[in-house]
């Protein structure tokens, strides 16, 4: 006899595994039956293959692999016998699952039970087939299922019934042969196969819409009858479950007329009297009858609209929300963020209840009592609830932190009615639980303090208090810190007091302070302390007197291990002692960040602009390229005349930046001699112009946007080295100083003449790129001209796919014709032209400007360029 | 849809009864048991039976030394789940007599079929304990 040979029964392995003290001893026994079990298959053992069987069930329950027991589910099932039968179909569901290739030999064995005079082994061989039959097995098997479902005995009717809804949900295309026989199924009485009926109808209805009319026309009535008898109906022992007679009858029934009567208000008014009743003859102290009640609030809620049964249903959940078992509150909460969309008046009542569930000790109504508050939330509540979260957000759990103060944070952004409630609000979550905020949420909030003025002083008053109490909170030291950078002068004169602070003196040094404990903390990381020295070179341009004791700390970074803020630290370094001119022209006051702009970029995923202000490069250090200005987007959409003309501040954006407007009354102030620098250094390409009426000396302007540029082209080489725009940025940027420098490059523009000869310009050079445009002008209409492009390849690679894009100002009108090709070969060796018209109807006041963007591919990879040509003929 | 899995495991961790209504591979059902497992033990009796993982829910009841978990899609009746395990209980505890887990786990198969009888492709079949019972008692009389 083989030595593996185990007779034990089932009943004394279950005991030997229950006495192993470890799991490695577990392991062995297990082992050992695994053995004997298999050494029994391989020797074709009949006598004892259930047993076996049954053993291997439950090892696999346990955990272990058990495939090589499949092929003895097979024999068993097509043994005659039905205990062996009954022991094959158990091991089929539970040890197979429908993608295995095996289950195609059971198909045969299935058919034949299918077919069997027993109705109980047709019931087993229907319920393996409900369970894991696959879509061809459904396909094969869908004929004999259908023939089932009026079989003479209920439990075969019920087990088919189900079946079919397995059947139909693999093959969908099945469903319109079973829509008649569910039907019919629907006027049982039994309460099994009704059951299942109103499953399958159910399930149908999903499937398809045409079994979703039939029943909607043909079965709601007797649906309510069924209900109707059911609600009614006196004590039935069978199905009693504490007083209720067959209560998943009862929410099954209400879930199908949830289905029918959605979107559909015919019938949902037949189904309104029987709901009416349902909700108020249910008893609720008993688990099952609260239970009907939810289903029937849930039906209520979902079909169309009758105001009196609305009122009953909130009624109700009102009532569960103040019960004391735990159960009920959640699935109250859960139905209320239903109900919500449809009467959130009714709902806001309850507010207060919803409030104390989220200071609940459990874990689940916490969760949906804050998601509700989150729904809750509307303009004249929106101070109370906050207060009462932010409260809370002190003492919660750490889990529940994280998503707390996202919600908190996207409330406050949202609903936020003035900029110091925001500011006040903020900077409480960012000192409680600055950790969990993210990126974007501090983003905002330096967006938005930027673009509050009037708070500069008592926003940085605030973080520096806050500092003091909270150190450990990353974010908040990114925000304080860079708010002390930006408005420290405010912050040591005690400027823009508001009436609501208290007095404080605050001496530079402190403040200095501030940012050098920061910067010496080393639990912090890189980006904070990046911009620790980039605050530090700020204030060493505002404070003055501190300037000696920054330098010492930056100069303590030099020989740091971390490469970028070494990098960092002697640039600022070089800049504080050789460069002291040009130092407070550096670290100007940031321009305001266009909040418009802001939120739409997040909301949709522009990428990133490239920006011909400087004031957006100090942004880089931390890590995010965010081009603050330059609102791309609209400048392209000004070639498409419908848009609305952006919003003011937009708008003088747009001027400021194309700097065709070079009055000097701006309220950017240096921020418009920045730009308006780089505007006279691109004017002075245009020989016999005189240079443009620019605010102020024209040579002075010249050297900060190049120390400027230096410390910009720096800082983004520093931040993002993947981000082409920057690189595209770079190169247009040095065409201008390259041009100015080598004596207007190429293409000498000759001097104005009033005929219609202009001088052809390089409009745009990169390192990889060309552009010449060549002018003429029709004599009758010297408002239109026509432009020639040229587009030459530099570099030794092909470019495929070139496309050209241009936009306008508002002045001006663009038509852009079809370009020759959209292939540049390399080196120069062809070219690709393309013709252009301008009209310009500010022709003599104004002169032409226009912004490119040229996208090619070059080695299998797509390269965006940008650029900005200003220096078109002046009279053009 | 509706229900995703049945489990029945006691104290200690240790499942005693697994029935699935959708593929999950071994490594995968050992990770959804231990995390379940772990999440519903450490509850206490005043928190509410339902807990919300990834993307369904489970509805747990604890009788005596086992806990009855049963996952479920998130549209599902919780409450009706909940009166669900207990007629389970119930009709358990009809068949053997005062039904405890060491029952269960020695007689294994019987409390697969009945469970088999009562939900059928994550679907309540039957709430009769008469009808539930019939067959598996036929079964062992033939036996």
């Amino acid at each position: 006899m083989n030595e593996f040979q185990n007779h034990n029964n089932f009943m004394d392995m279950i005991r030997a595994i229950r006495a192993c003290k470890t799991a490695a001893e577990e392991r062995a026994v297990v082992r050992k039956e695994c053995a004997s079990i298999r050494a029994a298959i391989s020797e074709n053992d009949q006598d004892y293959r259930h047993r076996n069987l049954a053993k291997l069930m439950f090892i696999h329950m346990l955990g272990y692999p058990t495939h090589f027991g499949q092929m003895e589910c097979l024999k068993l099932i097509a043994s005659p016998g039905f205990p062996e039968k009954r022991i094959g179909y158990l091991g089929l569901m539970l040890l197979l699952d429908e993608r295995q290739e095996v289950l195609m030999l059971v198909t045969n064995s299935i058919k034949q039970d299918l077919n069997h005079t027993n109705q109980y082994i047709v019931g087993l061989a229907l319920c393996a087939l409900g369970n894991i039959c696959s879509a061809e097995m459904a396909r094969d098997l869908a004929p004999e299922v259908e023939r089932l479902l009026q079989f003479r005995d209920p439990n075969v009717r019920k087990k088919a019934a189900l079946c079919t809804i397995r059947i139909i949900k693999k093959v969908p295309d099945l469903a319109e042969n079973f829509i008649n026989p569910a039907a019919a199924l629907l006027k049982e009485k039994h309460h099994g196969v009704l059951l299942t009926g109103v499953q399958l109808c159910t399930d149908m209805c999903k499937v398809s819409t045409e079994a979703l009319e039939y029943f909607r026309q043909k079965c709601i009535d007797g649906l309510v009858k069924v209900l109707k008898d059911l609600a009614n109906s006196p004590y039935a022992p069978e199905y009693d479950v504490s007083g209720i007679a067959d209560p998943f009858l009862h929410i099954r029934l209400l879930r199908l007329l949830r289905m029918l009567g959605q979107g559909d208000a015919e019938a949902s008014d037949t189904m309104n009297d029987i709901l009416a009743q349902v909700a108020t003859k249910t008893e609720s102290n008993k688990n099952a009858g609260n239970a009907i009640l939810y289903e029937c609030v849930a039906t209520i809620m979902s079909i169309e609209e009758n105001g009196g049964l609305r009122v009953l249903a909130v009624n109700i959940l009102g009532r569960f929300l103040s019960s004391r078992d735990n159960n009920i509150r959640y699935v109250a909460l859960n139905m209320l963020m239903k109900a919500i969309s449809l009467d959130s008046q009714a709902v806001q009542r309850h507010r207060a209840t919803i409030l104390e569930c989220v200071k609940d000790s459990d874990a689940s109504i916490r969760k949906r009592a804050l998601e509700l508050v989150y729904l809750l939330v509307n303009e004249s509540n929106v101070k109370s609830l906050t207060k009462e979260l932010v409260d809370y957000l002190e003492i919660s759990d750490p889990e529940f932190k994280g998503d707390l103060t996202a919600k908190i944070c996207s409330i406050v952004e949202k609903f936020s009615p003035e900029k110091i409630w925001y500011i006040d609000q903020m900077l409480k979550v960012l000192s409680e639980a600055g950790n969990n905020v993210k990126d974007e949420v501090w983003h905002a909030l330096i967006v938005v303090i930027t673009n509050a003025s009037n708070l500069h002083g008592y926003t940085v008053r605030l973080l520096y208090k806050y500092v003091q109490a909270a150190g450990e909170q990353e974010t908040l030291i990114r925000v304080a810190v860079w708010c002390i950078g930006e408005y420290g002068e405010m912050l040591v004169a005690n400027a823009g007091v508001l009436d609501i602070e208290d007095p404080m003196t605050i001496t530079e040094a402190d403040a200095v302070d501030v940012v050098e404990t920061a910067i010496k903390r080393h639990s912090l990381d890189l980006t904070t302390r990046a911009m620790c020295l980039i605050a530090l070179l700020k204030l060493s341009s505002r404070f003055p007197s501190c300037s000696k004791r920054i330098n010492d700390i930056i100069l303590h970074h030099k020989g740091s291990f971390v490469l970028e803020l070494q990098q960092r630290a002697i640039e600022f370094n070089s800049i504080i002692e050789k460069h002291e001119k040009i130092r407070s022209a550096l670290v100007e006051r940031m321009p305001v960040l266009d909040e418009a702009t802001f939120s739409g970029r997040r909301a949709g995923s522009i990428p990133a602009a490239v920006s011909t202000s400087h004031g957006a490069a100090p942004k880089v250090p931390n890590g995010v390229v965010k081009p603050a200005s330059a609102p791309l987007v609209d400048l392209l959409d000004l070639s498409s005349d419908d848009t609305p003309a952006p919003s003011s501040s937009g708008g003088d954006f747009l001027q400021d930046l194309l700097g065709v407007d070079l009055s000097p009354a701006s309220s950017q102030g240096t921020n418009q001699a920045q730009k308006s620098g780089t505007d006279v250094l691109l004017d002075l390409l245009s020989i016999g112009t005189p240079p443009a009426q620019s605010s102020s000396s024209t040579l002075d302007m010249l050297s900060p946007s190049q120390g400027n540029k230096k410390s910009v082209d720096m800082l983004n080489d520093l931040a993002s080295p993947s981000a082409p725009s920057a690189q595209a940025f770079s190169p247009a940027k040095n065409s201008p100083m390259m041009d100015l420098l080598d004596g207007f490059g190429p293409s000498p523009p000759a001097p104005e003449t009033n005929g219609s000869t202009y001088p052809s310009v390089v409009a745009f050079e990169s390192t990889s790129l060309k552009i010449t445009f060549s002018f003429s002008k029709d004599p009758g209409n010297p408002q239109t001209t026509s432009i020639e492009a040229q587009f030459a390849n530099k570099s030794p690679n092909i470019y495929s796919n070139f496309v050209f894009q241009s936009a306008v100002p508002k002045f001006l009108q663009l038509h852009l014709d079809p370009a020759s090709s959209n292939t540049l070969p390399a080196s120069g060796t062809g070219s690709i032209t393309q013709k252009l018209r301008v009209s310009n109807s500010q022709h003599g006041k104004k002169s032409l400007v226009m912004r490119i963007r040229i996208s090619y591919k070059v080695n299998e990879k797509d390269v965006l360029e940008e650029g900005q040509i200003n220096n078109f003929p002046r009279g053009l | 849809m509706g229900i995703r899995f049945v489990l029945m495991v006691n104290k200690q961790g240790q499942t005693r009864l697994a029935q699935y209504y959708e593929y999950l591979n071994i490594e995968e059902r050992r990770t959804l048991e231990g995390e379940i497992v772990r999440k519903c033990l450490a509850r206490n009796e005043q928190q509410c039976s339902f807990v919300e993982h990834r993307n369904y829910k489970v509805v747990y009841r604890r009788y005596a030394s086992l806990f009855f978990l049963v996952g479920v899609d998130n549209e599902e009746n919780e409450l009706a789940i909940l009166e669900f395990i207990h007629l389970l209980v119930e009709t358990m505890d009809r068949h053997f007599g005062n039904v405890c887990e060491l029952d269960i786990m020695f007689h294994l198969e019987k409390a697969h079929f009945m469970l088999e009888e009562m939900v059928m492709n994550g679907c309540i079949v039957e709430t009769s304990k008469a009808n539930i019972l019939s067959p598996i008692q036929l079964m062992d009389k033939a036996a």
